[in-house]
This record gives C-alpha cells, sequence and structure tokens, in this order.
C-alpha cells in the first residue's frame, strides 16, 4: 500500500502546528493547537484506511472498489469525543479568565512556593530546624526530636 | 445461565443510571437512591463476573452480535473481572462517604444535580476500559472516564480548582493524543484494533515498526498511571478536589492505566525489549515519588506523591513478566486501590475533623478522636507494608519475584523497594507524628477556626455558623461518613486475612496473561482470520 503523499504532509503541518499551540501557556492557544492536531490523527486515520474507494455499501458496489469503512467510524467517535472535549476547555478556559483576568495555564503550587522561598532566601517549612542542628550526628538528633514534640511547630520563628 | 449477557451491564447500567440521575436532578433523594440502587447492582454482577470468568474462563460478549473482528467485543478474564470488582466496591464506598458529607454540609434537601450523574459516568468509562476487547473501545473507555473526571476535579469552578483543573486537563489531552495516533499507527500496520488479533498479527511485524508501536501505547499509558517521568502532573492536581473525588481518582484512575500497561506488555508485546526500560522507570517512579512524599507537610499532598511511589511496584512487576511478578503485581494493583482510597477517606475526615491537612496546623487528633487516629493507622501501616498486612504480602510477593529474575538490575528493584518501603514507613510515621499525637499550636488552632480551613463539595467554606443538627442525628451523619472508611478498612484486612485465595486467583490470572491462549481463543473461537 503506497500512501498518499498530499495527505501524509497535511498530518505532518498541523502535527507540527498543534504541538507549538499546545506548549503554549494560553488555554485558547492550547485549545486550538488540540483540534489541529485532532484533525490531524483524524487524517493519519484516512491514511491508514488505504487508497480511497466507492461507499461501502454491500449491495451498492462491489466489495473490491470499496473504501475501508472501519477507519471512518473511528474517525467519526473521535470527532465527537474532541467536540465535548473542546466544549470543555472552552468552558474552563473563560472560567479561568473570569477568575484571574487571563487564562493562562498556572505553576505548580510547589514550584511557586518554592520559587517564593529561594527568592526570599529561607528553608522549606518540613525542614526541623530546631531538633538536633547538626545532621551528621544522628543520635543527638533523634534524642532531641523524642525529648521536645512540640519544638517541631517553630511558628514564631517564620516571617 | 451464561453469563456473557451481563458482561455489558457494568457500563450500561451506571450510564443508564447517570442519566436517570440527570433527569432526576431536582429530587436530591431520588438521586441518591438511583446511584446506590446502580452501583449496589454492578458490584453484584462483577462478583458473579469474577466467579464465572474463575470458573469457565474469559466472559466474551460481542456487542450487536458482530463476531469479533468486526464488532466491538466486551470480555471478562480473570484479570478484567478482578479489577472490576475491585474498582465499583471501592466507588460504592466512595459515594456513600460524599452522600453523608452532602447530608452533613447541605442537609437532605439541596441537590448536587452534576454529581451524581458524572461519578456514574465515570463508574461506566472505568468499567469499559477494564471490559473492552479491543484497543479503540478501550480509548473510549478512558475518554469517558477522563471527561467525567475532568468535570468532578473542577466541580464549584473556584480558582484553585481551576488551576490544578487546566494542568490536568491539558496533560490528559496530550496522552489521548498519543494513543490515538497510535491507534492510527497500529490500525495501519495491522488493519485490526481488536486486541485478540492483533495478539497474533504484531508478531509478524518487522521489530522496529512493533517497538515504535509499543513504545508510543506505553507513553500514553504511563502519563495515565502517572509512571515517573511522567508523573509530575498528578501530586499538583489531585489535591484540590474535594475529599471523596480525590479518593475515587487515587483508587481507579491510576489504575486504569496500569491495568492497560498490564493488558498490552502480556498480550500484545509478550517477548518485550523494553523490560529494563520499564525496571528503570519502576526504580525511578518508586524512589522519586517517596522522595517528594517525605518533603510534604500537607497531609493530601503527601498520600498523592505516596500514590505515584506506589504505581513504581505494580509497573515493577509487570516489567519482570514472569508468572509470579506479574502475580504479585495483580495483587498489588488491587490492594493498593482499596488503601490509597481508604487513606484519601480518612484524609478527608481529618480535614472536618481538625479544619486543615497541613501537617502544621494539626495535632492532638489522637486524643480528640480516638476513632479517627484507627482509621488512619491501620491503612497507614498496611501502605508501608508492615507485616502482617496485605501491603506487606504484596512487597513480599513482587521482591521473590524480582530475586527469582537474578539479574543485577532486578536486584537493584529488590533494594530500591525496600528503601521505598522504610520510606514510606518515616513518612507515614511523620504524617502519624504530626497530625495525631503533636499537642496543635494555639495560633493554629485559632487562625483554623477563624478562617473556617475546611471546604466543602463546592469549594465553598464550610459555614461555621450553621444551625447546629441535633446530637443524634449528627452522630448518625458522623458515622455515615466514617462508616465507608471503615468498610474500606475492613476490605483491606480481608485482603490479608484471604490473601491465600488471592493469590491463588492472581496467580491464575498471571498464567492465563502470560499463555496468551485463553483470551485469543474466548474472543476469536474460530482462530485468527
Amino acid at each position: 500500500m503506497s500512501p498518499n503523499l498530499v495527505l501524509v504532509i497535511v498530518v505532518g503541518v498541523l502535527f507540527a502546528a498543534g504541538v507549538y499551540l499546545l506548549l503554549e501557556r494560553s488555554l485558547t492557544r492550547v485549545l486550538v493547537g488540540v483540534i489541529l492536531i485532532g484533525n490531524g490523527v483524524n487524517t493519519l486515520f484516512l491514511v491508514a484506511s488505504g487508497p480511497a474507494g466507492r461507499a461501502p455499501i454491500v449491495g451498492l458496489n462491489d466489495v473490491d472498489d470499496m473504501s475501508d469503512p472501519l477507519p471512518q467510524a473511528l474517525v467519526l467517535t473521535a470527532i465527537v469525543i474532541t467536540l465535548g472535549v473542546t466544549a470543555f476547555l472552552l468552558a474552563m478556559a473563560y472560567r479561568a479568565w473570569q477568575l484571574n483576568g487571563h487564562d493562562e495555564v498556572q505553576d505548580d503550587v510547589e514550584d511557586a512556593s518554592i520559587r517564593r522561598r529561594a527568592e526570599r532566601d529561607e528553608v522549606s517549612s518540613s525542614y526541623d530546624d530546631s531538633a538536633g542542628g547538626t545532621m551528621d550526628e544522628e543520635g543527638s538528633d533523634e534524642t532531641a526530636g523524642e525529648g521536645e514534640p512540640a519544638a517541631v511547630g517553630t511558628e514564631e520563628e517564620r516571617p | 445461565m451464561n453469563a456473557s449477557v451481563l458482561v455489558p451491564l457494568p457500563v450500561v447500567l451506571p450510564l443508564f443510571g447517570a442519566g436517570l440521575a440527570l433527569a432526576l436532578g431536582r429530587s436530591a433523594r431520588a438521586q441518591r437512591v438511583v446511584s446506590v440502587v446502580v452501583l449496589t447492582l454492578v458490584v453484584g454482577i462483577a462478583a458473579v463476573l469474577l466467579a464465572r470468568a474463575d470458573a469457565d474462563g474469559p466472559q466474551v460478549m460481542h456487542v450487536g452480535g458482530w463476531p469479533a473482528p468486526l464488532g466491538i467485543s466486551l470480555v471478562a478474564d480473570r484479570l478484567s473481572a478482578l479489577m472490576l470488582l475491585v474498582s465499583v466496591v471501592v466507588a460504592l464506598c466512595v459515594l456513600l462517604y460524599s452522600l453523608s458529607q452532602g447530608l452533613v454540609e447541605y442537609g437532605p434537601d439541596t441537590p448536587l444535580s452534576i454529581y451524581h450523574p458524572t461519578f456514574l459516568i465515570l463508574v461506566a468509562g472505568v468499567s469499559n476500559a477494564f471490559l473492552s476487547g479491543d484497543l479503540f473501545n478501550l480509548y473510549v473507555g478512558f475518554e469517558i472516564l477522563l471527561a467525567a473526571s475532568y468535570v468532578l476535579l473542577t466541580l464549584g469552578g473556584t480558582a484553585d480548582r481551576i488551576r490544578a483543573g487546566s494542568t490536568y486537563v491539558v496533560v490528559s489531552l496530550a496522552s489521548s493524543i498519543v494513543f490515538l495516533t497510535a491507534l492510527a499507527l497500529v490500525y495501519a500496520a495491522t488493519g485490526t484494533v481488536s486486541l485478540a488479533q492483533l495478539a497474533g498479527r504484531l508478531d509478524d511485524l518487522p521489530s522496529g515498526v512493533a517497538l515504535l508501536l509499543q513504545l508510543m501505547l506505553l507513553t500514553a499509558f504511563a502519563i495515565k498511571a502517572a509512571v515517573f517521568p511522567l508523573s509530575a502532573w498528578l501530586p499538583d492536581s489531585y489535591p484540590t478536589a474535594p475529599a471523596p473525588v480525590t479518593a475515587v481518582f487515587a483508587g481507579l484512575l491510576t489504575k486504569v492505566g496500569v491495568y492497560a500497561i498490564i493488558r498490552t506488555q502480556t498480550l500484545l508485546f509478550p517477548d518485550s525489549p523494553l523490560s529494563d526500560l520499564l525496571l528503570w522507570a519502576a526504580l525511578l517512579t518508586m524512589v522519586i515519588g517517596i522522595l517528594g512524599a517525605v518533603a510534604q507537610d500537607d497531609l493530601k499532598r503527601m498520600l498523592s506523591f505516596t500514590l505515584v511511589s506506589h504505581i513504581g511496584y505494580m509497573v515493577f512487576g509487570v516489567a519482570l513478566a514472569s508468572d509470579d511478578g506479574l502475580s504479585g503485581a495483580i495483587y498489588y494493583v488491587v490492594h493498593h486501590i482499596v488503601i490509597q482510597t481508604n487513606l484519601f477517606l480518612v484524609a478527608g475526615l481529618i480535614e472536618r475533623r481538625g479544619g486543615s491537612t497541613s501537617l502544621e496546623r494539626l495535632g492532638g487528633l489522637a486524643r480528640l478522636s480516638p476513632v479517627l487516629a484507627l482509621l488512619f493507622f491501620i491503612p497507614a501501616m498496611n501502605l508501608a507494608g508492615i507485616p502482617p498486612f496485605s501491603g506487606f504480602l504484596g512487597k513480599l510477593g513482587l521482591m521473590q519475584a524480582g530475586v527469582d529474575n537474578g539479574s543485577w538490575l532486578a536486584y537493584l528493584l529488590v533494594a530500591g523497594s525496600v528503601a521505598t518501603s522504610l520510606l514510606t514507613l518515616y513518612a507515614m510515621a511523620k504524617a502519624w507524628n504530626r497530625a495525631f499525637w503533636q499537642p496543635p499550636s494555639p495560633e493554629a488552632e485559632a487562625e483554623a477556626i477563624a478562617t473556617g480551613a475546611t471546604t466543602d463539595l463546592h469549594g465553598k467554606p464550610v459555614r461555621t455558623d450553621a444551625p447546629p443538627v441535633s446530637g443524634k442525628v449528627a452522630v448518625a451523619l458522623r458515622a455515615g461518613m466514617a462508616g465507608p472508611a471503615a468498610v474500606l478498612l475492613a476490605v483491606g484486612v480481608a485482603l490479608t486475612v484471604f490473601a491465600g485465595p488471592l493469590f491463588g486467583l492472581t496467580d491464575r490470572a498471571a498464567a492465563d496473561l502470560r499463555e496468551r491462549t485463553p483470551y485469543i481463543e474466548a474472543v476469536l473461537p474460530g482462530g485468527a482470520p
């Protein structure tokens, strides 16, 4: 089976543009990227189905001339799923815009808090500074931890 | 009676129930009845399917009467039926928990019109993924459960959930795209998407093409299962959802990914050249996940990291590609679904009782609520793998399989899994010490009361000025929330008590998977065309 070169190129272009948009921060652009890649995959299914033929209806056309109906059924399903996901993403982008004034995908809270701490040059809240002091003396580390369990909450030391 | 007519019901019934629940959206009571009845029925059906699949071999239903390579077939073999049973039992417990939570927070008459239908659709998607006999139907199952999970994760549309939801949705979409692309390539290469037929046809492909297909499918499933390099989305997105939603996601969604990895690795690519790669991924998932958990000071985030970490154990078992390894992995999946869901439900209870899940703020819960302490302690020790719990048995099975394998990499994995187990114990002990034993700091306590740190199902703060419910009702409602958690705890203990028969079942399931022929012959009785 020799695939249709035009279709293959179309698939490549759609994927390239889609991946580029998918890597953007704005949800709307991500959405456009998803739609482009979705169409790219659908076209890829058409390539996979082999050469185009006549309508695959038994009795209307000869079996040898028919195109393969299965990929078309798969593509139909995929289109419906993309439609639903598109609607949801649009709603979510709109909601993000309502809440934040923009629709950008935001950082992981962990990343954000680590960056804040790094800027202020402070240690993580799970780093237990009060229990022991030096990390290489493990024995004293443990006894200090057991002796004063309440010392873990170093609330007053934190700015 | 032929049990194969029951096979589509775990998919059809929840979908039907979802429609009915949506139509009954104005009557909260009717919605509750519909959801509980439907899920209870599905639990019964799944139990029958498991018994029949174990006794008579895989139960197959060709939907619409089209025979296998043409139509959609639904297959319940031992692995599918076992996964299905455990999943719906867990889903039912979570549903009951969320019912009581809704009742506690809103009183009997406020409908949650979206929650119930979406929850049922999620269950339908999970069932469809487990029962699916062809790769495309597996994709559809994934999409059903993902679409439902998008809605559940962003329930209420608060700023936090939209932030977490956008990461989750975009990552899930990326994995779906990879999966769909892989499907198109699989069809181009073999001309079929039926798993049973693919098993024969993939063997004839040039090894490079087969490797590409395998890599693409693995990537798609690994994102869903949160295997290490592709796991960063999970700990960020799960903790912001309402407690029951996080619990059901933690229990079911990643496990569907693990199931898909097990199914495709054993049925489609039995002599995988990627075993070493999978072993490395398993090692990194375990170690890096648990290091993340140790560093957390929020209980829900810590649990999300242990979830990622313990996925590594399952991948370890799959990558060993031996009967014992697979059997251990299947047992571990069952154990982990129950325990992880249980822990997240208890985290929800802690959030209600202590006003927060931050270990900085919590304290003294052991004195305040001994029942809660018990509910947390047993699953936490179970997760860490303390003998004699099921976590210990699962890890032991996997380590034995690793030692039997004998390569240096397998030994490294065994060492890694011991270290992970110890670090899990450390993380759980830290959570226990801080939340249950350490006296609460007075400032944190005052702050928690002042801000009303708990949020309800819609992300709004729970009203603390609400008229108090009369004593008896309040006790009954609190029991309604703690009850399902206690039931799951009992299931977890039962996994320990009945570990012998269960390991027997997983051994037989693993043998079926490795042999491949029972599955293929059940779907294609006349042999592959």
